[in-house]
């Protein structure tokens, strides 16, 4: 059997390990990763992707609603402006106010852009790209291809890039930065498949690695989603930002158990899908915030009106954003009222004629067919809140996405400051393509920067690949698989959707006793395509990620947006001025801290608070 | 550890991990199909009993010229050209099925969904799917000698043609001796050319030439219309294995059925009387 | 809220004792371990809960007796299209296969996909897949419109969405005896790339031809249109009747029927 052991991988010349050079290497695939690559390729620098899995099987592929972009197909009065307003409310004006506005003013173009790359996406009648309604955004603004967007997205950009010349090293992971001085220089990984090593010398590197939803049991991410980005960018010295900030989704099947978390898309309450308890009782309407209450429906006649397409009526309340949803599905299963299943009950079949919701929802369908043998036009479905998305993420810059290292950037999920403290459905697949194609134009800016090219520091090289080669070489050890379930399980019951102050501490602690087991893990078997060896590798970037997020949320003392405290209820407008970072303390330790954030600009300030109405006639 | 080696993969004709019951599906094609070439060809060769009343047997259809001695045939009237002229080569058999049946069999070798089931059946290219297939040296499919199989569209003009005969053919079953009426086989007959035109007219050929060779189904006024036509031939196409096999075993039945009564084997129960 | 709303939650609310639970119990797999130089069948026993796919079954033994199992996946519901192997020599994806599907007392068969090398387990190197979709002309809109959109309508699309459900799983690949068996890979791209050539040819909006190559370098001619790609398509896309079979129509257009050629030269187009 052709099996070999990296054991003993004693290495004395760097030479044995094979180096590809890049301009520009971006690690991860999925939307941001490719729209950066594309743009790199395109500012004429020799760019590589890494990925951890195939090319177009990154998760953006589970994106079901669409992308929102205020191109007015549907309802003319959208603009920029109200998506940024509606963007920055949904985040409880958190954001970052010049990454909301470029996103806002940004994303048709980019949506358009897509569509001369080969998307096809649903249309309205006149011909143009048709738009649907979502959670949190005021018209209809979501382009969209039934509800496989995510799919359309990435797979649009792959066969596209694939003829830009950019090279793409797939089943590879990184695993460190190697850095000469401050800045960036490369990175190391490995092929999955064979175990080998790799360096990659780069000028500048993008991360585009996503979030770290694998931290808990029930989650919509997949097994990639365990923070390598933020794992490695931490390691290397970079800020962490707004971490506390995680979005569970309100909206994730509860049933079958295999299948529980995987996400039920926010479209099908977009066509008409309501929330009932197991009384039948349509529970949404007791859970408006005051601040959405101008904007939502109080009776269910209002709500029925508003999907007939009555633009006098208000939005139902099923449409709340994502925080309050899933907050409200939780208090309803707390108190008794949940479906059999621990979930409650997501009705779009007495609602919809069958043959529109298969026609508009084709995948939720088939997902529910075959996935839980359920027929979601003759049954409601079960549902229930999963982790889903990450809000913070890398500090990066605004404008350039460059993070604190110089070199380093960030896009996409694994970036902080875009969505404030919660992010509206349909904005991360626009985030991707706004923020993908600005950190390939700030890698070139960088890289045309630089006066020498960075040198590779051999020694840092050496002591990745020893703690990745001691996981298969020492004799015995902790068992990958269920130290990661350990984690699972320590997340979900203290840093859940409600969190108190006793179980965070109580989190640390456990993840202090984790820390000491993931040091000493073993994986069984040979580098070849191992499984165990594989989740081993990924538990160190769970870990910080899990620890950042907890450290976050204890620190902020408040309830605001995805991060929400029994201890704190409510917003508190001192906490608007701050952002919680985290950063790699020089004993090692992970240091915590509040920074002020910058004053908004004036005009943003005037649009984020305007009256929708001003907006709507342009007075603003 | 030979026989294990790829993937677990053994070779050998027809031979698969699969363990459920796939070779039932190809062997009822190949049963099915035996029996339709196996009686067809026998009737076609009879030349006889082919005509009662008012019922022309499909495989007979269109009457070119007639043997008036023959039992059970049909008034020699009724053929285009007459009785069978003194030059008849007397190894063909006289019978005006083998002309016929020429046509619609080229329409049905060719058809694409007859070709998935013969190469399966047949030619076991593959048997089943995940199923070894018959080892071929080189195999070409059809760039090669099967190349003909892309005329397949001047074998339908011909069945479209067909068609209107056969409505012809069941519409003058309807009347006998200049009365109106029916029978049990004026409504097998016109059955008959109703199945055939479902499955003629769900061609996949047909469903290019209509509007499927567009790329702009809106782009003009015309291109519309054929999109409509389009999408009704796409219901048809969906069934067309469906139909294949219904018109098949019906233009079978149709023949048998009007043999039978010619030969007072059955009786037409009809308006007529007997 | 609707009357028949309420009854169904009523119904619903009872579900937990009515609901089709298989009862706990082990179950017997065979899995292909090995790689590139060989390997053989190992027998794996494990316990089966209410719900479970096949995957998950795989991760419950990486998790108890064989932590370096190598198989392949990602989103686990369907949509990305990594986890194709042979169960029970059918190709299929292992997150959408469901246990209950078995029988109580079948051994259930895992293997790597046939048609690709193997790598290791039932990981299989589908890179050349990735070559074949490189050969092939992408997509070259026309110009927009004045006002900077793209318009088509919605009978225009619906066509070409079908294809582009595609999760590129490779079972299609996988099962085409073309490629397969007979050795084709060199003449033939396989059902997912002449789909993808169907998404682009019957794009209102492409102006790119690429007829000649489909006959030539794509291979059309070497599908005989067994249609064993869309019995397996787990998006349940109809490649061979709705792609495969026009694109065969379309150089039939070009190269083989003389009518049309006349025309060509008549009228141009």
């Amino acid at each position: 059997m052709g099996e070999y052991k990296i054991r003993p991988y004693i290495m004395t010349d760097i030479s044995e390990i094979t180096t590809f050079e890049h301009d520009v290497i971006i690690v991860g695939a999925g939307g941001a990763g490719l729209r950066a690559a594309i743009e790199s390729c395109h500012q004429g620098l020799s760019t590589g992707v890494v990925c951890k899995s195939l090319l177009g099987k990154a998760h953006t592929v589970m994106a079901e609603g669409g992308m929102a972009a205020a191109m007015g197909n549907v309802d003319a009065r959208d603009n920029w402006k109200i998506h940024f307003r509606d963007t920055m409310r949904g985040g409880k004006f958190l954001n970052n106010w010049r990454m909301a506005e470029r996103h806002a003013k940004e994303a048709p173009d980019r949506v358009r852009e897509l569509e001369e790359w080969g998307a096809v996406f649903d249309r309205t009648l006149s011909g143009l790209i048709s738009q649907r309604n979502f959670g949190g955004h005021r018209y209809p603004r979501l382009a969209h291809v039934g509800d496989r967007t995510g799919l359309e997205l990435i797979r649009t950009l792959q066969d596209y890039a694939i003829h830009q010349g950019m090279k793409c090293y797939m089943e590879c992971t990184a695993l460190d930065l190697l850095k000469d001085g401050e800045r960036v220089s490369g990175l190391v990984g490995y092929f999955r498949e064979t175990g080998r090593f790799v360096i990659f010398k780069a000028k500048a590197v993008v991360f585009a690695t996503g979030g770290a939803g694998k931290a808990w049991q029930v989650t919509s991410n997949s097994w990639e989603y365990t923070g390598d980005g933020y794992g490695m960018a931490y390691e290397a010295g970079a800020d962490l930002m707004d971490m506390e900030f995680t979005q569970f989704h309100p909206t994730g099947m509860v049933w079958p158990p295999s299948v529980r978390g995987i996400l039920v898309t926010e479209g099908v309450r977009g066509d008409g899908g309501i929330l009932l308890n197991n009384k039948g009782e349509r529970f949404m309407f007791g859970y408006i915030p005051p601040k959405f209450a101008a904007e939502t429906a109080d009776t269910v006649e209002e709500a029925n009106r508003w999907l007939a397409g009555d633009k006098s009526a208000r939005r139902p309340p099923e449409l709340l954003t994502r925080d309050v949803v899933a907050r409200a599905i939780n208090a309803e299963v707390k108190g008794g009222r949940g479906s059999p299943h621990g979930g409650v009950f997501l009705d779009i079949a007495s609602r919809v004629p069958a043959d529109v919701i298969k026609k508009k929802l084709p995948s939720m369908y088939h997902q529910f067919k075959e996935l839980a043998e359920l027929d979601i036009t003759k049954e409601p479905m079960e549902v229930g809140p999963t982790c889903h998305y990450f809000m913070g993420g890398i500090r990066v810059d605004p404008d350039s996405q460059m993070s604190t290292i110089p070199g380093l950037f960030a896009c996409g999920e694994c970036s902080g400051g875009m969505h404030g403290a919660n992010r509206l459905g349909g904005n991360s697949l626009s985030d991707l393509i706004v923020f993908g194609r600005l950190a390939g134009l700030g890698a070139k800016e960088y890289v045309r920067s630089l006066k020498n090219s960075p040198r590779i520091n051999e020694s840092q090289v050496f002591s990745i690949i020893k703690r990745a080669t001691s996981i298969l070489n020492r004799e015995k050890g902790t068992n990958p698989y269920l130290v990661h379930e350990d984690l699972q399980k320590v997340m979900q019951d203290n840093v859940g959707i409600m969190r108190q102050e006793e179980e965070m501490k109580k989190a640390l602690i456990e993840l202090e006793r984790i820390k000491e087991s993931v040091s000493q893990v073993k994986a069984e078997g040979t580098s070849q395509y191992n499984a165990a060896w594989h989740k081993a590798l990924d538990l160190r970037n769970l870990l910080i990620s899990a620890e950042a997020v907890t450290r976050g949320a204890l620190m902020r003392q408040e309830s605001r947006g995805g991060h929400a405290r029994l201890d704190y209820e409510g917003e508190r407008d001192e906490w608007l001025a701050y952002n919680v970072v985290s950063r790699k303390g020089s004993d090692g330790k992970m240091v915590v801290e509040k920074i002020k954030r910058p004053e908004p600009p004036e005009e943003l300030k005037k649009i984020a608070y305007a009256k929708i109405e001003d907006l709507e006639i342009g007075k603003i | 550890m030979n026989g294990q080696a790829r993937g677990g993969y053994q070779s050998g004709v027809a031979v698969t991990v699969r363990n459920d019951t796939w070779w039932i599906s190809p062997l009822l094609t190949f049963l099915g199909f035996s029996t339709f070439i196996i009686y067809s060809t026998w009737s076609a060769l009879q030349g006889n009993h082919y005509y009662y009343g008012s019922y022309l047997s499909p495989f007979y259809s269109p009457l070119i010229f007639i043997n008036p001695y023959a039992v059970g045939s049909a008034p020699v009237e009724h053929a285009w050209l007459g009785a069978y002229p003194s030059w008849w080569p007397t190894f063909i058999p006289q019978s005006p099925a083998f002309l016929i049946l020429a046509f619609p069999g080229a329409f049905r070798f060719t058809c694409y969904y007859y070709r998935k089931a013969y190469y399966r059946s047949f030619a076991l290219t593959p048997p089943g799917c995940a199923v070894n297939p018959l080892p071929r040296r080189d195999y070409r499919g059809e760039t090669f000698l099967l190349l003909f199989q892309n005329l397949h569209r001047y074998a339908l003009y011909f069945a479209l043609l067909f068609i209107v005969i056969l409505y012809y053919d069941a519409f003058r079953a309807f009347v006998r001796d200049g009365r109106w009426g029916v029978g049990v086989g004026s409504l097998v007959l016109l059955l008959n050319a109703t199945f055939l035109a479902c499955y003629t007219l769900g061609c996949h050929s047909w469903r290019h030439l209509v509007g499927g060779r567009l790329d702009c189904f809106s782009c003009d006024s015309l291109s519309k219309k054929r999109y409509r036509i389009w999408q009704r031939v796409t219901f048809l196409n969906e069934r067309h294995q469906l139909f294949a096999w219904i018109s098949l075993f019906w233009v079978g039945f149709s023949d048998l059925y009007v043999r039978l009564v010619s030969m007072g084997v059955w009786r037409d129960f009809s308006t007529w009387g007997n | 809220m609707t009357v028949r709303a309420i009854l169904v939650i009523a119904r619903l609310n009872g579900r937990i004792q009515d609901s089709p639970l298989q009862k706990i119990m082990k179950r017997n797999f065979k899995i292909w371990r090995g790689d590139k130089n060989g390997g053989q069948f190992v027998d794996y026993r494990t316990n089966i809960e209410p719900g479970m796919v096949v995957l998950d079954v795989l991760h419950r033994i990486q998790a108890e007796s064989a932590g370096d199992l190598a198989c392949r996946w990602n989103c686990k519901a369907g949509k990305c299209g990594s986890c194709s192997m042979e169960i029970n020599g059918k190709p299929r994806l292992s997150c959408m296969t469901r246990m209950n599907s078995f029988k109580e007392d079948e051994t259930i068969t895992l293997q790597p996909l046939k048609t690709f090398p193997i790598m290791r387990d039932l990981v299989t190197d589908v890179s050349w897949n990735y070559r074949q979709k490189e050969k092939i002309v992408p997509f070259r809109p026309k110009p927009r419109d004045a006002d900077g959109n793209y318009r088509m309508t919605r009978d225009d699309v619906e066509r070409i969405q079908e294809f582009r459900k595609c999760i590129e799983c490779y079972l299609c690949q996988d099962v085409c005896h073309v490629l397969r068996d007979q050795g084709g890979k060199d003449q033939f791209v396989g059902p997912r790339f002449m789909i993808y050539l169907a998404s682009l040819e019957m794009h209102p909006l492409d102006t790119a031809d690429r007829i000649p190559a489909i006959r030539k370098e794509y291979g059309s001619g070497f599908c005989n249109i067994t249609k064993c790609c869309t019995e397996v398509c787990p998006e349940h896309i109809n490649i061979t009747d709705n792609g495969i079979i026009p694109l065969k129509e379309r150089v039939v257009d070009r190269y083989f029927d003389p009518v049309m050629w006349v025309k060509r030269k008549i009228f141009g187009v």
